[in-house]
Order: structure tokens, then C-alpha cells, then sequence
């Protein structure tokens, strides 16, 4: 009975704290715009890749690599979404609301509820990637047929990510609660820091072999990888870094990094958030 | 303990430019005391830099590419300080409370946009300039400067006609509520792209790359690529002096619309009663 009271009270944060993100997200504006919004910052960013791809290549689109890279750039937006947005929403209720000690002192689990606030985020990226990935295909003809793709793979790594990236996301919301300088900060830092190491937009054979291993032990890595191999295996198998690993070899890597991540950020969180009630940084406004 | 009385009142330009350095003074002064911004302000563009830098090795670019990666990724920090720490910083400053304070003091709002503008101008400065000197040193970028005064006559007037843009947009912003943070994030990769930050601007349509010249740094960028790298007047959107007249003239543009934008806004934030507003 214990135990459904507990799963119940994991799901009402879990699912009262997603629709709150969800008007936080988008009620700042009309609808219109914030799917016009939603979609120019990430088709932006595409393309810049896409600008510079061309010049050099002659806008050879058929290449593997710019699949690579193109592939690997639109998936890597659920990365600092997933990751950021959920230390975001320590600083949005601590700071900009004021509303985190109230979420506190309330009958809900704090872990649940900040899962709950990366859901709108996952759903407002989504549409991106889909949208990123459509013009892709349409308009740089990718070559993606979606009568081949790995649905069953793409499935699952999209799933097994998600918890990756939650988990990523608890451990910094933890290090967010904690500090009193550029808490807005590290989730861009770390997301940007493993759009470098992960290899999202190159092999990683191009990096500098000094610093290449840390593309190794990033589970972001490995999911890139099975995201654009399930997407179009033949080209994502074509680049060194991860070929000899077959689909099995990267989704058991994948398993296994995001239970060593799952379980760290557990333990790390428990015990950032006991520090964090203890100092009575809950209700800490910096203004910082 | 009640204050002394103030016995010399400065006024007119006295006033003028004690306000603007007072305001540029937290810029100069207080932003180089915390060093962990200057940390971030310089890892956030090298990131960039670093990933794009590699892009560009993985298809094999020429070498002049990558140094078009350091220098755009360097005058980044310029853009990303005139959108938040100029266009909405008077949005912070009403969030915070600040704003209504300006507005009662007799210092003008002018000069406290100007101290804003050559506070954040200097410490940009040196960020950009951490910036090009680490990316040159991992990358081995290598420079063919054309002519030193050149160089600098454009990037002092690309500055004055950034800062006198963000002037201008800062008196837009005072309306701006939750949108406020949304609009200045939506200028960040738009503009990247459009304004050729890490491609040459004439790779893009001519009419874009028209278009895009209304921002400074589409014109400032390319001319100064044009003067420090080899390949870089084959590569450039327009004559380096035609690009200097209209950044001449884009300055003074922004710098006359500024002061009339501000004084209009300011007018109609008082009677819609927007400035002291907070609405989250």
C-alpha cells in the first residue's frame, strides 16, 4: 500500500510539474510564434553547418559526412535541453519565481517534480528535431528512407537517452542548488563541453588524440551514434571512431554508462539536496 | 546618520559624463574583480570556435577557414554583450528595481546607455581579445595584415554602430516583459547565421547578405577578415571602403534613432505605467 501511495505521489509530481513547464515554456507568447520560435533558433543553427558545408564541399550534400554532422547536430538539441532544463528549473524557481521552497515544503517528490519540468522542454525539442531532420530531407535531400531506418533501435536509444540525459540533468540541478555564482551557467557549460568531446558535428578521430578519450567515456557519445545509425546505418558505419563496434556492442556501452550515471546521480543529488536544505539555500535568492 | 547636503550640483555635459562613467565604472571595474566571468566569457566562445574549427578540418576547408572561425568566434562575445547587456539590460534593470531609480535621478538615460555601451565595450574588448589569442595559439592561425589603420578605423566603427544599435533596442526592450529573454535568446543563432560569423557573408545570397548588413558586424567582420588574411579580399562581400562608409553611416543612424527611440519609450513606458512593473 506503501508503495502505491509512493508511486502516486511520483507521478502527481511527476505529471503536475510537466504541465507546469509546459506554460512556462510556451504562454509567453501565442501560439504561432512560439512554434515560429521553436523552429528558427534550431534551423539556424542547422544552418550554419549546412553554410559552411557547402562552401568547402560544393554543396556535395550526398557525402557521409555531412549526413554525420547534420544528423549528430539535430539530435545533440535534446543535450541542453534534457541536460540544462533541468537545472534551469532550480535557478527559474529558486531565483526568477521564488516558488522553490514552497515546491519544498509541499507533498511532492522534488526528484519526480524536476523530471516533470524537463518533459517541456523534451516535447518543444522534439518538434525541433523533427523539423530540423525534415528539412534535411527535403530540402538537402539526406539521404533517409524511412522505409529503412532502425524504428526499433531509434526507439529504444531515444529512450535509454532521455534517462541518460535526465540523469546528467539531476546531477547538475544538484551542483545549481549549491552554488551562489553562474548556476545559469553550468548547464550550457557541460552541454557545451560535450558538444565538443562527444563529437556531434565531426568524428572523433578528428580530435587531438590528447583529449580524444574523453569522447570515450561520455555515454552522449555513444548515443549519438546509435541515434544516427539507426537513422542510416550505413553511413554513420562508414567514419573509424566507432565502426568496430556493432549496434549491440554501443546499446550495452550505452546501458551500462547511463546505470553508472544513474546511480551517481542519485547518490549525488541525495546529497547535494540534504546540503542544500541544511545551509537553507532552498530559499536562496541571489540576484546574482 | 543623515547625509551631507550637496553643495556642487554637476549639470549639463558635467552631469552627462559623470553618469555615463558612473555606470561604466561596475563594467570596467567590478566585472574584471570576479575573474570566474572572464572564464566563462571566454570558454563559451571557444567552445564554438573549437567545434566548428573541427568541422571545418573534417572536410578538409583551407586554413584561411579557420582562422574566419577564431575572428568570428572572438566578436561573438561583442554581440552576445550588446544583446544582454545592452539591448535588455534596461529589462533587468526594471526586474531588479533599478530602472525606476534611473528614471527619478536627474542623470540622463542617454549617458547611463553610454556608460553601459563603454563599460561593456572595454570589457568585451578583453574577452575578444583572449579569445583570438588562445585561437590562434591552438590552432596555429596565421594573419596577413593589409594595412594596421584600416584595420582599426573599421573595428572602432563597426563598435560605435554595434553599441548604438544596442542603444537603440535597449529602449525597446524597456517594454518587453516575459518576451524579454526569449526575443534576445531568438538573436543569438539567426544572426550568427546570417551575419556570416563563421563562413564568409558572401557565400550567402546577395540580397541576405544585404539584409543582414543592418547588423554591424556583417559589414565589421568581413571587412576585417578581408584585411587580415590572405585569401580574404577574394572571399569578401564588398570593397573594405565601401564597407567602412556604411558602417559610418550605420553609426550615426542608431546612434540619432537611440536618442529619439529612448526619449519616445521612455515617455510612453511612464504613461503605461511599465516601468516598474514585474510581471514573471
Amino acid at each position: 500500500m506503501e508503495n502505491i501511495n509512493s508511486i502516486r505521489k511520483n507521478y502527481r509530481s511527476f505529471s503536475t510539474a510537466a504541465w507546469l513547464g509546459w506554460k512556462i515554456e510556451s504562454n509567453w507568447t501565442d501560439p504561432f510564434l512560439f512554434a515560429i520560435y521553436s523552429i528558427v533558433k534550431p534551423l539556424s543553427s542547422a544552418g550554419i553547418l549546412v553554410i559552411m558545408y557547402s562552401i568547402i564541399a560544393q554543396s556535395d550534400f550526398t557525402s557521409p559526412i555531412f549526413a554525420y554532422l547534420y544528423l549528430g547536430n539535430a539530435f545533440y538539441q535534446y543535450v541542453g535541453a534534457v541536460m540544462s532544463g533541468l537545472a534551469w528549473a532550480i535557478i527559474d524557481d529558486r531565483e526568477h519565481y521564488r516558488t522553490l521552497k514552497y515546491i519544498y515544503v509541499s507533498p511532492i517528490s522534488v526528484p519526480y517534480y524536476l523530471l516533470g519540468r524537463g518533459v517541456a522542454r523534451f516535447i518543444t525539442t522534439t518538434f525541433a528535431v523533427v523539423v530540423t531532420i525534415a528539412f534535411g530531407v527535403i530540402f538537402l535531400k539526406i539521404p533517409l528512407d524511412f522505409g529503412e531506418a532502425n524504428w526499433g533501435l531509434f526507439i529504444l536509444t531515444l529512450l535509454i537517452g532521455i534517462v541518460m540525459l535526465a540523469t546528467l540533468g539531476m546531477m547538475l540541478a544538484g551542483i545549481a542548488m549549491n552554488i551562489a555564482r553562474h548556476s545559469d551557467m553550468i548547464g550550457d557549460a557541460v552541454a557545451g563541453a560535450l558538444f565538443l568531446f562527444s563529437g556531434a558535428i565531426f568524428p572523433l578521430s578528428i580530435l587531438p588524440a590528447s583529449i580524444r578519450w574523453l569522447g570515450y567515456v561520455v555515454p552522449v557519445s555513444y548515443w549519438l551514434e546509435l541515434m544516427r545509425r539507426s537513422m542510416i546505418g550505413s553511413v554513420a558505419e562508414a567514419f573509424p571512431t566507432f565502426s568496430s563496434l556493432t549496434n549491440t556492442h554501443l546499446l550495452l556501452i550505452l546501458v551500462g554508462l547511463t546505470l553508472v550515471f544513474g546511480i551517481a546521480s542519485a547518490v549525488i543529488f541525495g546529497k547535494l539536496d540534504h546540503r542544500a536544505r541544511e545551509r537553507g539555500l532552498i530559499d536562496q535568492a541571489t540576484n546574482y | 546618520m543623515m547625509l551631507p547636503p550637496v553643495t556642487k550640483k554637476a549639470t549639463g555635459w558635467k552631469l552627462f559624463w559623470l553618469t555615463a562613467f558612473g555606470r561604466a565604472y561596475p563594467r570596467l571595474v567590478g566585472q574584471q574583480r570576479e575573474k570566474s566571468w572572464l572564464f566563462f566569457d571566454v570558454f563559451f566562445p571557444m567552445i564554438s570556435v573549437a567545434s566548428y574549427v573541427f568541422v571545418y578540418r573534417a572536410i578538409q576547408a583551407p586554413e584561411d577557414y579557420i582562422g574566419f572561425v577564431v575572428v568570428g568566434g572572438a566578436m561573438t562575445a561583442f554581440w552576445m554583450n550588446v544583446l544582454w547587456s545592452m539591448s535588455s539590460q534596461l529589462y533587468w534593470e526594471k526586474q531588479t528595481g533599478n530602472l525606476a531609480l534611473y528614471i527619478v535621478s536627474p542623470a540622463p538615460m542617454s549617458a547611463i546607455l553610454m556608460g553601459m555601451s563603454l563599460g561593456g565595450l572595454a570589457a568585451t574588448t578583453i574577452r575578444a581579445v583572449s579569445v583570438i589569442l588562445l585561437g590562434s595559439l591552438i590552432f596555429q592561425v596565421s594573419y596577413t595584415v593589409v594595412s594596421f589603420w584600416m584595420l582599426l578605423a573599421i573595428f572602432l566603427v563597426c563598435m560605435v554602430a554595434l553599441y548604438g544599435m544596442g542603444m537603440m533596442t535597449s529602449s525597446l526592450f524597456l517594454l518587453f516583459n516575459r518576451e524579454a529573454w526569449h526575443i534576445a535568446n531568438l538573436a543569438q543563432e539567426p544572426i550568427f547565421l546570417v551575419s556570416g560569423f563563421y563562413f564568409p557573408v558572401k557565400s550567402l545570397n546577395f540580397w541576405v547578405a544585404v539584409g543582414a548588413s543592418i547588423i554591424p558586424l556583417t559589414l565589421g567582420l568581413d571587412a576585417m577578415r578581408q584585411l587580415v588574411f590572405s585569401t580574404g579580399a577574394s572571399l569578401g562581400f564588398l570593397n573594405v571602403r565601401l564597407e567602412l562608409y556604411i558602417l559610418i553611416g550605420l553609426a550615426v543612424v542608431f546612434l540619432t534613432a537611440a536618442r529619439y527611440l529612448l526619449a519616445y519609450i521612455e515617455k510612453l513606458a511612464v504613461r503605461e505605467g511599465r516601468l516598474t512593473e514585474g510581471r514573471r
